[in-house]
């Protein structure tokens, strides 16, 4: 099978009625985002000085740093533990990653008061704050997958140079520093992928960890020291699930056929991944005995019971049946479960469960945020099937079109 | 009533002077102070690399001479001109002191914001009708503090004096502090495009460097503040306590409440009824900083994961079973 897939740009038109609609939200997007820039922050937000963080960091940062998790669980699965036959979706996952990941930048680039001081951590160090180690890591991290995708660009290149008029010139030597980029890098790239596995680790519990010093201020139904655990936990079952959920949409925008083999073995290996994360949840909610908080029957206490039940109890149930992993529509329901139920959490435990002693009426995200929110998925999903039309990311048969091209690495 | 004011009286006697010397000089020296210290932070946002970054992390000093506030709010009569004073020292635009009297602003709680460092609540007592209880709010200078730990850069310090102060030069404006704050008082200039700040009470950071009181301390006119080193300032709580059972709940708030602060309060009502938190006493920032080492603890945890994913990956690409797509 491995020999008959082989990544291809998509050759179809960029703009389709569903694109023109993304584009349209992505400019109601950026119209907010201008006003965000120009009067501050709290022109376009309802934040206020008792909730200092709301839906940009709960969804965009978070979440968005969660969802991404794809591309260090496949590329543990693909190339750690080289199971040759995962190939098909590393690619796919490393482009959201990529994408995913400079999107949490702007998101954390937009939140912050003084977005022209984001290198400030990078030169003033702070050891004690999680979110210093969140920043560093994931400005490690974005580097680290822009490296890991650079044989893809290689590939697509290589002997591909086609500037023309006063660029010509370029073509000869782009062409060389290419290749011997190439070369480089397939000696080389297992320490990336090694480093981007660490380091997705490492982030992913810190992001747990941010909320801890809340203390009292954070719901007890969430507040828990074992916090980062079950962060990593989460994050790493929502890897294959996010999987899963690209791969069907982009056969279906693109006109393929699902690689239903693999998406159904990623989805089966969901669920004990998601089973250690649901064991732990439980425990710790028996342990520290705030089960008594469900019986209150507030706004904290349904969106727990909503995160758990629709968001791990289902999907795992789901994926234990035959019938799901077969599946394509079910399957893909199970996967967008999970997912919803890890960006559930995240904006759970940054925007919910955050319930400060001094409060004038709850927080709830203002049409500006939502609108910015929005307009950036609607950009990451443009950017995304623009990328896939330029390199080759996604598999599809090889129907003999061009034999393999030598410089083929895989990436 | 003679005697409780007999021990404030004494309490500041027993002080060292610090006050006095500096109050009369003009303000022109710290304007002076002021702007050096702005075009300083110019030269920092310019160079990146100025000496105020070059310290990495924050100093986190703790001092045992260092100074508190003990705040009575049994002697507090809810003027409000520390309100007042507050924002003049700060150069917060303010209405005249004259419009402080109004006491409708009791109405509603109120908490300390960008406009104003420190507000004063009253609150009507529960079982005695006709006595309520003013209460001044802002920032408790803990001795450990959550916000100090957890500012991304460090912008945030705890200084030798006590006071917990802000860094205009390295802020990002993340608002992380106000998350941690467990007294809910860093606040932030939401209105503002360029250069928002985190605007907080910082003890008169300023002010004390040249040896004047902090001006809310300065101005209050039935000393229903205390200023002097936070050991005496138990002290005196103390034994205000033991000597007038009557008047005061036996409870010195801010003594042990999240590892210490260094303001201090005493009240003659629950200090839940007070609206204080209700806090533990372990320092705020423990529980995230212990995991947070531990995680990293001299990078043995990641380190050691890399290599042994390095392991893996090797096995399984020498492994025959697993070889043969490669
Ligand atoms: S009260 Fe809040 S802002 Fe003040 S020192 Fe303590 S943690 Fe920091
Ligand atoms: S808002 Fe400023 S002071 Fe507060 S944590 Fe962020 S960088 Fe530090
Ligand atoms: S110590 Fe200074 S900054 Fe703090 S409340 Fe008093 S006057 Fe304001």
């Amino acid at each position: 099978m491995q020999a008959l897939m082989r990544p291809t740009p998509m050759r179809v038109k960029f703009v389709t009625p569903g694109v023109v609609v993304l584009i349209l939200l992505a400019l109601n997007g950026l119209v907010f985002l201008a006003g965000r820039f120009l009067f501050g922050i709290g022109a376009v937000t309802n934040l206020d000085n008792q909730y200092p963080w709301g839906l940009w960091i709960g969804l965009d940062v978070a979440a968005g740093v969660a969802l991404a998790a794809g591309g260090f669980t496949t590329a543990a699965l693909a190339h750690i533990l080289r199971r040759e036959e995962y190939n098909v979706v590393v690619r796919p996952a490393l482009l959201t990653a990529m994408l995913g990941y400079t999107f949490v930048a702007f998101g954390v680039m937009i939140d912050i008061g003084r977005s022209y001081y984001i290198w400030h951590p990078i030169v003033m160090w702070n050891g004690n704050s999680a979110l210093f180690e969140v920043g560093i890591c994931v400005v490690i991290y974005v580097t680290v997958l822009y490296i890991e995708f650079l044989p893809v660009v290689t590939e697509r290149f290589i002997g591909q140079m086609r500037l023309w008029g006063a660029l010509a010139w370029l073509n000869q030597p782009v062409d060389r520093l290419l290749r011997s980029l190439d070369r480089g890098l397939s000696k080389t790239l297992f320490v990336f992928v090694i480093a981007g596995v660490v380091l997705s680790t490492l982030h992913q519990s810190s992001l747990g960890t941010l909320m801890i010093i809340a203390g009292p201020k954070m719901h007890p139904l969430w507040q828990t020291p074992i916090l980062p655990l079950l962060f990593l936990l989460s994050a790493i079952s929502v890897g294959f699930p996010m999987v899963i959920v690209e791969s069907l949409l982009a056969a279906r925008s693109f006109g393929l056929k699902p690689e239903m083999a693999v998406l159904s073995r990623l989805g089966w290996m969901t669920t004990p991944l998601l089973g250690v994360y649901l064991a732990f949840k439980i425990g710790d909610m028996f342990v520290r005995k705030t089960f008594v908080h469900l019986a209150e029957l507030d706004l904290q206490s349904v969106m727990f019971v909503v995160e758990v039940l629709a968001g791990v109890v289902l999907p795992l149930r789901m994926l234990l049946m035959r019938r799901v992993l077969k599946s394509p529509a079910l399957l893909f329901t199970a996967a967008m479960l999970v997912v919803a139920g890890v960006a559930l959490n995240r904006f759970n435990n940054f925007v919910v469960a955050y319930t400060p002693p001094y409060s004038f009426g709850r927080y709830v995200p203002s049409f500006g945020e939502i609108s910015v929110t929005v307009g950036f998925i609607c950009m990451l999903a443009l950017l995304y099937r623009a990328a896939v039309m330029i390199f080759p990311v996604i598999s599809r048969p090889d129907r003999s079109l061009a034999p393999k091209d030598k410089f083929t690495v895989r990436g | 009533m003679k005697g409780l004011l007999d021990t404030v009286a004494a309490g500041r006697a027993a002080l060292p002077q610090t006050t006095g010397y500096c109050r009369g000089k003009s303000m022109k020296k710290i304007d002076r102070r002021a702007f050096l210290k702005r075009s300083l932070s110019i030269g920092a946002g310019l160079t990146g690399l100025s000496a105020a970054c070059a310290s990495a992390g924050p100093k986190n000093i703790l001092s045992t001479e260092r100074m508190g506030v003990l705040v009575d709010t049994t002697v507090c009569i809810g003027c409000r001109n520390c309100e007042w004073a507050c924002k003049q020292a700060h150069e917060i635009p303010t209405a005249p002191i004259e419009t402080y009297e109004d006491k409708s602003v009791f109405d509603a709680m109120r908490r300390p914001d960008d406009k104003a460092l420190t507000v004063v609540n009253r609150y009507a007592d529960r079982t005695r009708p006709g006595v309520s209880h003013a209460v001044k709010v802002q920032c408790m200078h803990c001795a450990r503090p959550a916000c100090v730990s957890a500012c991304i850069v460090g912008a945030l310090s705890k200084q030798e004096n006590g006071a917990v102060v802000w860094d205009t030069a390295k802020c990002i404006g993340c608002r992380y502090c106000m998350v941690a704050c467990p007294f809910q008082i860093p606040a932030f200039e939401y209105h503002k495009a360029l250069q928002p700040r985190i605007m907080k009470c910082d003890f008169c950071f300023e002010r004390r460097k040249c040896g004047k009181l902090p001006a809310c301390v300065d101005i209050c006119p039935v000393e229903a503040l205390t200023y002097g080193p936070r050991e005496d300032l138990v002290g005196i709580a103390r034994s205000r306590v033991r000597r007038f059972p009557k008047r005061y709940v036996n409870h010195v708030f801010g003594e042990y409440e999240v590892g210490g602060t260094d303001w201090l309060y005493l009240a003659g009502a629950a200090f839940a009824d007070l609206q204080f938190p209700k806090l533990g006493q372990n320092p705020a920032p423990g529980v995230s900083e212990s995991i947070q080492h531990g995680i990293f603890a001299y990078f043995i945890p990641p380190v050691s994961l890399y290599a042994l994913l390095g392991v893996l990956m090797w096995i399984s690409k020498h492994n025959p079973k697993t070889d043969e797509g490669a």
